[in-house]
């Protein structure tokens, strides 16, 4: 199959430097998919020669009449974890063993598919470690996958990856992926234009190695549990493969980096003008929805970090007071009374710490989530943007499939036969991408429905873990300043 | 206007010092108060046994001027040089509720009504606890008085308590605010001159060890002390506004929300720790600054007065040199001698008192503050563990509804 099909035209952002790397990765996916196309692979884990028809879903023919089949086999709201998108050469039912369970129920809980998840798969960022020197020192990031799933050639692979690397990947997908409607999770910040102090000043503040760690690890969980992305293999090559090609277009100040700002622009301003009619009540109930969640999480995220500054201030302060008030014990020269005073230094000493503490846990739960997820709702923005544009682009296609047929009753008339013929293949070629149009606009519109349902589950879930997390940290906390200031009461008691 | 009458707070907040108010031939409270726009009007209530009042129970107004006025009049007496004089109250401060009410009010419509509410009705506690604070320092100052054996006999002490017209305490013109200031300037010499001087006394040579280090320890304790409290109020106001975000996101769907929402509820638990630290240890701190302050000023004047003496002992030399004058030298001499021997005999048993009294009052300061804590710790473990509990829960029955049970 490989050999009748041609690289496809890169769609949609120009990125030159790219292409020789998505051809790459094309080529050697397209390797790969032939030498597993085997009956035996087919059925353990269910993952076939996925990567292949997803970079060609530019081919309009064949791939996309199998593929909605292959969707509306499903019911909407059932999440197939690993057999999403199309998959031709693979019959759906033989997917995953575990298909009859889904005939079961007709609403799917995340729980029960956590029960049944052989979603083994485990990242972890760690070690940031300076690499070179001077101009050209970078941060290089320890990316550890542990996995089960036959789609990974290795148990347990270990690679080394730079920031620009992430972004990379993050751009690949997000040129593959954002315009057929699935939500790519967006990529994770080089810094962080923050929102501190009552917006007295946003300053850009560049994040620490370890926070990049983590929130590089939180983006690549977050690819990898979308399971049209697990399959990806630029995601695979990701996480594989030892050497990658430098992703020179991430650069801010590069070529294609003000292209990409030259789009966003463009973006911005179609979005003004494009007035979609929305037949479908569900999105629009959505886009609403998403605006004010939008709003809603941001005044959240700004509140959760002044929350953590002000208690970070409040754990200096108890240090400082802490050492004063030793001081105090220390010139105060009654003695019980100076001992009382010493041992009040030391439990506000511990407070402190546990201060400290209670603020990374504000910060790392609950902070950095909500951040995620302000970043996440505008990738989902950006789904329906897409979504605009597509039915944009139909209604185009319409409009010239008009005016064609147009020119051609006019020629009629007018008895031009050579140019009847010319005009004739026109409309028919319109009438295709008519179609064609119509069909991607389903295509976008399903695959929204789908993955809308799927980050709220999603949503749910996270939020439930973490605040969970959260509540346990705040009993440890309470439990422990029960624990000081119990074994303190005794020697307030015990001043004479 | 706000005004306040309860008694059993009161109680409660009075640990700044103790043993006040037990001997009840003259019990001094201000049960009332009321304020207006600046200026703070307090009730001062007296019932006594003693005859040298005209009636057994009176109450007069008394503003804050007079209190000032008070505590000058006796600084000044000569007699009372050897005692330690009961610190002046701090004028009362709402400058900083006002301000934040001032911002609240700005930032009105920026808000939701209920988070607009509960600002006010924090801001209003705040002021409460602002008002509470300074009509206690108000009366303990009077109560210093009325418990020591000596000053409860001052004239000026009955005058301030019964004289029921006002005592038309003007405010300190020019000429007076500079001489307040030359003084200043006389004392911070007087600090030189009391480390100076020699002294033959080895208790009074300890005390002042004592009370010049002391005195600067717990100046940068109180501060240290403020600053953590003012930092967990902010905190605590974060909490406040997290609330509020979260109950605006939570009308949306999650119950996940919503259960956190009852977390920064329990949050706000942290105010009123803030607001309880604030008043214990801070007050205490803020209060025994000043108490070391009036100890330190008695150890000047000490010191005065021995230098006085000393230089008085040296005229008399010169004098019986030069012999003229001699008499009067002598007699200066013999005063001096007496004012010093005075000082020195009061002096000591004041600052024994003071000590004592110190100890007790940081004792039970330390005590209630550490049972405070302690229960507003367990209060806030139950309520998350609950929380903890029904998020949980909440997860396990939709677990079973899912698999169809």
């Amino acid at each position: 199959m490989a050999e009748e099909r041609e690289p496809p035209p890169l769609p949609g952002v120009p990125e030159p430097q790219d292409a020789e790397d998505l051809f790459v990765s094309a080529a050697s996916a397209m390797e790969d998919a032939e030498r597993s196309l085997s009956p035996e692979d087919i059925s353990s884990s269910s993952n076939g020669p996925k990567a292949e028809p997803m970079l060609l879903d530019h081919d309009p023919d064949d791939l996309f009449a199998e593929a909605t089949e292959e969707v509306s086999l499903d019911s909407p709201e059932r999440q197939m974890i690993l057999s999403d998108g199309p998959s031709p050469a693979i019959t759906p039912v033989t997917i995953n063993p575990r298909a009859d369970v889904f005939d079961r129920s007709p609403d799917q809980d995340e729980d029960e598919e956590e029960n049944r998840d052989t979603f083994d798969i485990q990242i972890s960022v760690s070690d940031p470690e300076k690499v070179g020197d001077g101009m050209n020192a970078y941060m290089a990031y320890k990316v550890t996958t542990k996995t089960s799933l036959s789609i990974f050639s290795r148990d347990e692979v270990c690679v080394k990856r730079r920031f620009s690397d992430f972004l990379g990947l993050h751009s690949k997908l997000a040129s593959k992926y954002m315009h057929i409607g699935y939500i790519v999770p967006p990529a994770p910040e080089k810094s962080i234009v923050g929102q501190r102090l009552g917006r007295r000043s946003s300053a850009v503040t560049e994040l620490d190695p370890d926070a990049k760690a983590c929130l590089c690890c939180r983006y690549l969980l977050r690819t990898v549990k979308q399971p049209a992305l697990l399959k990806d293999p630029d995601v695979l090559q990701f996480l594989e493969s030892s050497e990658l090609p430098r992703a020179v277009s991430t650069q801010a100040l590069s070529g294609a980096g003000i292209l990409r700002m030259v789009n966003k622009a463009a973006d911005a301003v179609n979005k003004m003008t494009i007035k979609m009619n929305e037949s479908d009540a569900w999105f629009e109930e959505k886009q609403q929805q998403f605006e004010n969640l939008d709003v809603q999480l941001r005044k959240l995220h700004a509140s959760v970090e002044s929350l953590v500054f002000h208690r970070k201030e409040l754990s200096v302060n108890t240090a400082s007071f802490a050492k004063s008030a030793a001081m105090l014990g220390n010139s105060e020269d009654h003695t019980a009374l100076s001992r009382a005073l010493s041992q009040l230094a030391e439990v506000e000493e511990k407070i402190d710490q546990l201060h400290q503490d209670q603020a990374c846990a504000d910060f790392y739960l609950i902070s950095e989530l909500l951040g995620d997820y302000v970043r996440l709702i505008t990738a989902v923005k950006g789904v329906f943007d897409q979504r605009m544009k597509t039915w944009a682009k139909c209604q185009d296609a319409q409009v010239m499939l008009q005016r064609k047929r147009e020119a051609e009753a006019k020629l009629q008339h007018a008895n031009k036969p050579d140019k009847l013929q010319q005009a004739k293949d026109e409309i028919r070629e319109w009438e295709g991408k008519v179609q064609q149009g119509e069909r991607d606009f389903e295509q976008i519109s399903k695959n929204i429905r789908r993955e809308v349902g799927r980050f709220e589950k999603d949503r749910v879930k996270d939020f439930r873990v973490v605040i969970i997390k959260y509540l346990e940290s705040l009993v440890h906390t309470q439990q422990q300043l029960i624990k000081y200031w119990e074994a303190f009461l005794p020697e307030a008691k015990a001043i004479a | 206007m706000t005004s306040i009458s309860e008694d059993s707070d009161k109680e409660k907040v009075r640990s700044v010092s103790v043993d006040l108010n037990n001997d009840a031939s003259l019990v001094i409270d201000i049960p009332d108060a009321l304020c207006e726009r600046d200026k703070v009007k307090f009730t001062v209530h007296t019932k006594t046994t003693l005859s040298s009042f005209q009636k057994p129970e009176f109450s007069v107004p008394r503003q804050h001027e007079e209190f000032i006025w008070l505590h000058d009049t006796i600084v000044e007496t000569e007699e009372y040089a050897g005692l330690i004089i009961p610190p002046a109250p701090p004028k009362p401060d709402f400058e900083g509720p006002r301000e934040k009410m001032h911002k609240l009010g700005e930032g009105e419509s920026s808000m939701t009504k209920e988070e607009y509410a509960k600002m006010k009705q924090e801001l209003e506690a705040e002021y409460l606890a602002v008002f509470k604070k300074t009509v206690q320092v108000h009366e303990v100052f009077l109560q210093r008085f009325s418990s020591h054996p000596i000053f409860r006999k001052d004239r000026n002490f009955q005058i301030f308590l019964e004289y029921d017209q006002d005592l038309s305490v003007r405010r300190k013109n020019a000429k007076e605010m500079f001489g307040g200031f030359f003084k200043n300037m006389v004392k911070s010499a007087d600090e030189v001159l009391i480390s100076g001087v020699k002294e033959v006394d080895e208790f009074f040579e300890q005390e002042k060890t004592f009370l010049l280090d002391y005195s600067s320890k717990i100046k940068d304790a109180t501060a240290k002390a403020e600053k953590m409290t003012r930092s967990h109020k902010n905190v605590a106001d974060d909490y406040n506004h997290i609330s509020g975000a979260l109950n605006s996101t939570a009308a949306d769907n999650n119950t996940a929300f919503k259960k956190t929402i009852s977390v920064c509820v329990l949050q706000k638990l942290e105010d009123r720790v803030a607001s309880d630290q604030e008043l214990k240890l801070t007050e205490l701190l803020r209060y025994y600054t000043r108490d070391i302050q009036a100890a330190k000023d008695l150890l000047y004047r000490r010191a005065r007065a021995l230098a006085d003496n000393e230089n008085s002992n040296k005229a008399l030399d010169k004098a019986r040199l030069k012999g003229k004058d001699i008499a009067q030298a002598e007699e200066n001499q013999k005063q001096c001698l007496q004012k010093f021997d005075k000082l020195s005999e009061s002096g000591k048993k004041e600052l024994t008192s003071f000590k004592a009294r110190r100890v007790v009052a940081f004792r039970k300061n330390l005590i209630e503050m550490t049972e405070l804590e302690i229960k507003h710790a367990k209060v806030r473990r139950l309520k998350s563990n609950n929380t903890l509990y029904g998020s949980k829960l909440s997860i396990f029955l939709l677990c079973q509804k899912s698999l169809g049970y």
